[in-house]
Parts: structure tokens; C-alpha cells; sequence
């Protein structure tokens, strides 16, 4: 700030604090011709209220006085006085810095450690999963859940179905840099009977029964608009977070009513990054107890015999 | 002297009778949020009815309604006699009236509505705000034209305070809604970022400092000596503390905004200027305190005085503990916890609406020409109802506060976190239960007022030829 802002506050501040010192001292000096303490003012109001001209407790001011010598202390050591960042040269920033540097100094060489290990081994290491877990807790739970299955719009971690891969390394990928995933709006490329018929021939992919006629006129729209990302199978493509249509999962309903709603409006998924927030290394333990929570590597194995 | 013709009395009996209205309303807000805090299935996915919506109708409802029609009702019916004058304008004050009962009206639609500027405790959309600002000038008016014709030459203490009230709500009132309309029900604030929080902070804090404590020590200044019958304390004592309190109030708002993006020299001043304020603070609980010593021998008997001393109590209580939570380190620990709410109760439920129902139950048999309150029995049961809900309010509060703080700050020996943050919210739910008991407590107390207050006001009641005007009167 300008110095003439700088000078103002001081000004300002100072001025205050030295008013309720005067003032103190003005008040408590004694008067000619006064009423004397334990007397009346005088002054009489509404038929009965008056008022005694006692001295201010003698504790009271001293409060008052200690008050205001801790508040010119503090102010000397620490910032307040505008630009003077005080004796101590404390700041918000530079203890927040500090306190991380300390913790970091404490705990990263335990986070470093883990980042030398496979995701697939880590995730066999109990005492790493309970640090995961936490961590997990703190930073995922709130959108996937405690138990990690997800919620309407969140994808359960703890099935074999990946949006974007489900590999040590897809995860890890997703974990650092988020995703984005985006189904356009069709709302203004169909009308109403084509977005009926595009609909009933999704919730027919994965072996439910829709009236024929819709889903056959449907098929034809479905290769025009949906094929690029969802694939001629409907399988989906895991590159681009294009869930596969033809199994039991469904991130935002598989209701008729909600495939209608998902391709009238569209959806837009989105995974924040956290490279930033978390740091690499811990981001690898997370993605480890990702691996972990779906089954680790026997389900994997499982599913490529499949 | 026959009162009713020498002064307008018409305006207090209607703001006093609404202060027990609006207490009720207000307060059964506070109940039903209390509990959807307890039960979330209870806002019954209804969007007028869920937390968000009601949280700030409790809050200008039991600030603004009750707080504000006590302040109106009681700083007429206070000047006016320690002026010995009428009121300057019996139209003027009866705007005032009706005006305050029109924003209340509408804070009671708009805000379950949704419409709101977000600021808080000054969430009413701007036409609102126009009407509160014409209203309180209104008030200025009316309250400074009747000191400006007063008969004592000296001006009383209670009026003093009562004076800075009205100007210090009417600048912070104005600065802080300062916004540009783009409809009738929406508008942008002129300010910006960490000053637009410095501001809602200032103006919050101070509502606090003037509305809820100059205002109140106005009323404590006429009902606390009015009732033990005695001569204020101190004279001296009450001269340092009032300027020493609105001059330091003025700079304790950034204490709100501790660790946070508002300059570290502003954080500073915001926690020396509310330590320092300590001392003013506890000058007026001194006052009224000392005041009722040599009369302590009505609390055996007199549940009026009950109310007042246990309101100055907590008071000096709340009074102590702010200034502690305005320490930085303190803060660290307090802020964002329930124990800002227990503080906030503490006052605005152990000072505010103490201090409020003493001297309604003052007022109605002197308003209405009754000899005393229909039912003094009535009034000490709920003064031990109310007590009693407060102090479990607060206890739970200042328990669960501490906790929260606690849990998460807590890191363990990898460094993560302890608790998530749904393992503090599932450890407060049993102090949300003691919560709800308090405020349904201190709830019944003011049915018990409401009850009292219409059982002494009732015409048949009148019937029996009042022997002589309530005592004083």
C-alpha cells in the first residue's frame, strides 16, 4: 500500500488506542465542586433514575490499561501498523511455508519410499493401504463415496467396470491429471420420435426388451450420432471415457426415461486432477488402494480370461 | 399523572407485543433448522423449507424482528420518559411501526423464496433495503427530535446508548447494501473479493457491537435500575465505557476473517481492537451489576431481577470469551466449529433475549394499566426453562465446537488426517441432540411469555378497576 495509506492507518490505529488511554485518565481525575463518591450526580430522571458518582473499580482499569499495553506490544511485533511488518517479521504465508516444509521434511521420504514399489505389489501392503485409505477418505470419498462405489454420477471404484481403464497405469493417469468426460447434447439434433427410438435402442444394448419398431429405427440414428465414441458394438471406448452400453452399469440411470434425459441434455463427468492438491507419490498410493478396492490383481486376471 | 396522554404509548405496546410475537416465530426456526440439522430428512426435499433457506429467516427473524421491535418498543417508551416529552410525531413513530412490520413481511417471503443478496445477516433483497433504510431515518428522526425537545437538561445514559445504536445501524446498514440492481429481486454488490468480505464483516460485526449490544445496554441502562430501585453505579464508569465501546467496536470486524486472503495488518488491528474492547465491554456489566447490589434480596423474590442479572451474566460471559476467540491462535482452533454458534447464543439468547423478556415482563402491566404480569409464578418457571435451555445450548456447543476443532487438526504419524471430515459431523450428532432440547426449552419459555403476556392484556382481565398505575408509572 502507498505510504500515504500506510501513515493514515497508523495514524488511525494509534490514535484509538491512545484516545481510550486519555480518556480513561480525563474521566477518573476528580472535579471541583463534584458530588462525592457513594453520592448522587444530581440529576434526577423519570421521578427515580439516578446516578452514584463512584470511582471505576480499580481492577477494571487495570484490565483496561493491560488491554491496551498488550495491544501496543502486539502491534510492534507483529503486522498491523500498515506497511511495518513488524519486530518479528511473522507472517501468515511464511508460517504456512514453514509448517508445510516441516511436514514434508517429516513425512515424504515414508511417501517416497511407497513410490518406488509397483502399484500391483503396493497394493498388497496393509500398512501402506491404511495411509491410502485415509487419504482416500479425505480426498475421494466425498464424491465416491467411504466404501468407494460411487454414487448416481460417480463411478463405483469398486467393481470390475473402469470409464477409463481400469490398469495400474490408467488409473494412476486419471488420478494425476483428472478427466473430462463429455456426452454432447443431442437435444437439438433430434426430435422427439428419433430421441425415443435412439433411446429405446440403448436400453436394448445390453439385452433388455424395447418394441422392435423403435429399435430398429433407432439403430439408425445410433450409428450416425453415437458410434464415434460408443463403438458399432455399443462397448464403449475407454480412451475417451465412453462407458460401454452393453453391460448392468449405468454411471447416470439406465432408465428409459434417463437415456432419453442423458441424450436430450447431455452429461459432462468431470474428475478433478490431483498432481497439485496431493502430490505424485501419494497419488500413487492412492492409485494403488484404486487397484486394491476393485479387486486387485486376481480380478484382473479373472476378467482377461473372461 | 395520567401517562397514556402525556406519551405515545400506543407505538411501544404495538412493538412490544410484536417483540413476543416475532421471539416465537424466530425462535421456532431456529427449533425446526436445530432439528434438520439433527434429521436432514427433514427438510422433505420441500426447497423453501431446507436449511439454507430458513438458516437466514431464523437469523433476521430473532436479529431484526424480535431484537429490533424489543429496541424500537423500549427506546420510545425510554425516551420519552427520561425526556419527559411525547414523542415528536405520533405518525412518524406509527411508520416506523408499520414500516418495520412491511420488511419483516417480506424477509418472511422473500427469503424462504430464495431471494436473497447472500450477505450475511443481510441476506433481504434490495427493495428491502431501501424500506429498512427509509424506516430507520424515520426512527432517527422521531428518537432524536424527542432528545432535541427533552426537559432535563442532561441526557440519560440509556438514551445515549440507544443514540449511537441508531446512527451506527444506519451507516453500516447503507455502506454495506451498497449494490447495483439488474432486476427487482437481484443486484451486485459495488464491492469485490476480500473487500467485499472486510465490509459484510464490518457491517456483521457491528451489527453485533451496536444492534445487539449498544441497543441492549440502553435498555439495561433504564430497566435494570427502573426495577431494583436503585442509582446507577457509576457515572464515571459509564462514561469511559461508552466511548470507549463504539469507538473500538467500530475496528473489531477482521477478527472474522483470520487466516484468510484479508491483509495481515488488518487481521492485527481487527484482534488488538477486540481485546481491547474487554475492558468497555464488562464496564456496563459492571454498572448494572453493582447497580442491583443492596437490592440483592429481590432475586429471593422478584424473578424480574432473576432475568436481568442472569442477561448481564452472560453478557459479561460472551463478552469475556470473544475477545479470546479474536486471538489469532485461539481462532485457529474456534473458527468454523460450533463453537462460534454457542458464542453467538450465549449472547444473542443469554444477553439479548434475557435482557429482552425482563423488560417486556416490565412493560406489559405498565403499557396495559395492570398492577403486575397476570401470573408471576409463570414468569419464574420460565425463567428457570429458559435458563436451563441455554446453558445446554452453549455447553453443547462449546462442546462440539471444541471437538470439531480438535478432529480436524488431528494428523497422524503418515501425516494424513485423522478423522474425514463425515467422522466430525457423525461425533456431533448426539451435542446437535442436546441442541435441539436447549432450543426447544427456550422455546417453551417464550409460549409461557406469549401466555402470560395475553392472560395480563385480556380486556377481562381489565374488568376489576386497576387499583393504581404500576408502580413508577
Amino acid at each position: 500500500m502507498s505510504l500515504f495509506w500506510s501513515v493514515f492507518i497508523i495514524v488511525l490505529v494509534l490514535g484509538n488506542i491512545f484516545a481510550c488511554w486519555w480518556l480513561i485518565r480525563w474521566t477518573a481525575k476528580p472535579r471541583k465542586g463534584e458530588a462525592a463518591a457513594h453520592e448522587t450526580t444530581g440529576h434526577v430522571w423519570d421521578g427515580d433514575l439516578t446516578e452514584y458518582n463512584n470511582p471505576m473499580p480499580r481492577w477494571w482499569l487495570w484490565l483496561f490499561y493491560i488491554t491496551i499495553v498488550f495491544g501496543l506490544i502486539y502491534l510492534a511485533l507483529y503486522p498491523g501498523l500498515g506497511n511495518f511488518q513488524g519486530l518479528l517479521g511473522w507472517s501468515q504465508y511464511s508460517q504456512y511455508d514453514e509448517e508445510v516444509a516441516a511436514a514434508e521434511a517429516r513425512f515424504e521420504p515414508l511417501y517416497a519410499r511407497y513410490a518406488e514399489v509397483d502399484i500391483a505389489e503396493l497394493a498388497q501392503n496393509d500398512e501402506a493401504m491404511g495411509t491410502a485409505g485415509r487419504l482416500f477418505a479425505n480426498n475421494c470419498a466425498t464424491c465416491h463415496g467411504s466404501d468407494g462405489r460411487g454414487a448416481r454420477g460417480y463411478p463405483n471404484l469398486a467393481d470390475a467396470d473402469w470409464q477409463w481403464g481400469g490398469s495400474a497405469e490408467a488409473i494412476r493417469h486419471t488420478l494425476i491429471n483428472g478427466r473430462q468426460a463429455v456426452m454432447p447434447a443431442f437435444g437439438a439434433a433430434l426430435d422427439d420420435s428419433q430421441l425415443q427410438a435412439t433411446a429405446a435402442y440403448v436400453y436394448s444394448l445390453n439385452g433388455r426388451n424395447a418394441p422392435e419398431r423403435l429399435v430398429a429405427a433407432g439403430r439408425e440414428q445410433y450409428q450416425t450420432l453415437c458410434v464415434a465414441c460408443h463403438g458399432v458394438e455399443g462397448k464403449g471406448n475407454p480412451a475417451l471415457g465412453a462407458p460401454n452400453l452393453t453391460d448392468e452399469v449405468w454411471l447416470y440411470g439406465g432408465s428409459l426415461d434417463t437415456i432419453e434425459q442423458t441424450l436430450l441434455n447431455g452429461r459432462n463427468g468431470q474428475m478433478p486432477a490431483f498432481a497439485e492438491t496431493l502430490g505424485e507419490d501419494r497419488v500413487h498410493l492412492v492409485s494403488a488402494y484404486v487397484y486394491r478396492l476393485s479387486g486387485g490383481q486376481e480380478a484382473r486376471d479373472e476378467l482377461a480370461a473372461r | 399523572m395520567d401517562t397514556t396522554a402525556a406519551y405515545n404509548d400506543r407505538v411501544v405496546r404495538q412493538f412490544t407485543i410484536m417483540t413476543v410475537v416475532w421471539g416465537i416465530v424466530g425462535m421456532l426456526v431456529g427449533v425446526i433448522i436445530a432439528a434438520q440439522l439433527l434429521w436432514p430428512a427433514l427438510n422433505f426435499d420441500t426447497p423453501w423449507f431446507t436449511y439454507s433457506r430458513l438458516r437466514p429467516l431464523h437469523t433476521n427473524a430473532v436479529i431484526f424482528a424480535f431484537g429490533g421491535s424489543a429496541l424500537f418498543a423500549t427506546s420510545y417508551y425510554v425516551v420519552q420518559r427520561t425526556c419527559g416529552v411525547r414523542l415528536i410525531s405520533d405518525r412518524l413513530a406509527a411508520f416506523t411501526f408499520w414500516g418495520w412490520q412491511v420488511v419483516i413481511l417480506g424477509a418472511v417471503v422473500t427469503l424462504p423464496f430464495g431471494f436473497t443478496q447472500s450477505k450475511e445477516y443481510a441476506e433481504l433483497i434490495w427493495p428491502l433495503d431501501v424500506l429498512i433504510a427509509v424506516v430507520w431515518v424515520a426512527y432517527a428522526a422521531v428518537f432524536f427530535g424527542t432528545i432535541l425537545r427533552r426537559q432535563a437538561k442532561h441526557i440519560y445514559v440509556a438514551n445515549w446508548f440507544y443514540g449511537a445504536f441508531i446512527v451506527a445501524v444506519a451507516m453500516l446498514h447503507i455502506v454495506n447494501s451498497l449494490a447495483i440492481p439488474t432486476s427487482l429481486t437481484q443486484s451486485y454488490p459495488i464491492y469485490a473479493g476480500a473487500v467485499d468480505a472486510m465490509v459484510q464483516w464490518w457491517y456483521g460485526h457491528n451489527a453485533v457491537g451496536f444492534f445487539l449490544t449498544a441497543g441492549f445496554l440502553g435498555m439495561m441502562y433504564y430497566f435494570v435500575p427502573k426495577q431494583a430501585g436503585r442509582p446507577i453505579y457509576s457515572y464515571r464508569l459509564s462514561v469511559v465505557h461508552f466511548w470507549a465501546l463504539i469507538s473500538t467496536y467500530m475496528w473489531a470486524g477482521p477478527h472474522h476473517l483470520h487466516w484468510t486472503a484479508l491483509p495481515e495488518w488488518a487481521q492485527s488491528v481487527g484482534m488488538v481492537f477486540s481485546l481491547i474492547l474487554l475492558a468497555p465491554s464488562w464496564g456496563g456489566m459492571i454498572n448494572g451489576i453493582m447497580t442491583l447490589s443492596g437490592a440483592w434480596h429481590k432475586l429471593r423474590d422478584d424473578p424480574i431481577i432473576r432475568f436481568l442479572v442472569v442477561s448481564l451474566s452472560f453478557y459479561g460471559m460472551s463478552t469475556f470469551e470473544g475477545p479470546m476467540m479474536a486471538i489469532r491462535t485461539v481462532n485457529a482452533l474456534s473458527h468454523y466449529t460450533d463453537w462460534t454458534i454457542g458464542h453467538v447464543h450465549s449472547g444473542a439468547l443469554g444477553w439479548v433475549a434475557f435482557i429482552t423478556i425482563g423488560s417486556v415482563y416490565m412493560l406489559v402491566p405498565r403499557l396495559f394499566n395492570r398492577e403486575q404480569m397476570y401470573s408471576v409464578p409463570l414468569i419464574n418457571v420460565h425463567f428457570w426453562v429458559a435458563t436451563i435451555g441455554v446453558v445446554l445450548y452453549i455447553a453443547s456447543m462449546w462442546i462440539s465446537g471444541v471437538m470439531q476443532g480438535l478432529m480436524w487438526r488431528a494428523v497422524n504419524n503418515d501425516g494424513t488426517l485423522t478423522y474425514s471430515f463425515i467422522e466430525s459431523i457423525a461425533a456431533t450428532y448426539p451435542y446437535y441432540a442436546v441442541r435441539l432440547l436447549g432450543g426447544v426449552l427456550f422455546f417453551a419459555g417464550m409460549l409461557i411469555m406469549a401466555y402470560n403476556v395475553w392472560r395480563t392484556i385480556r380486556p377481562a382481565e381489565a374488568a376489576a378497576p386497576a387499583v393504581a398505575p404500576a408502580a413508577n408509572a
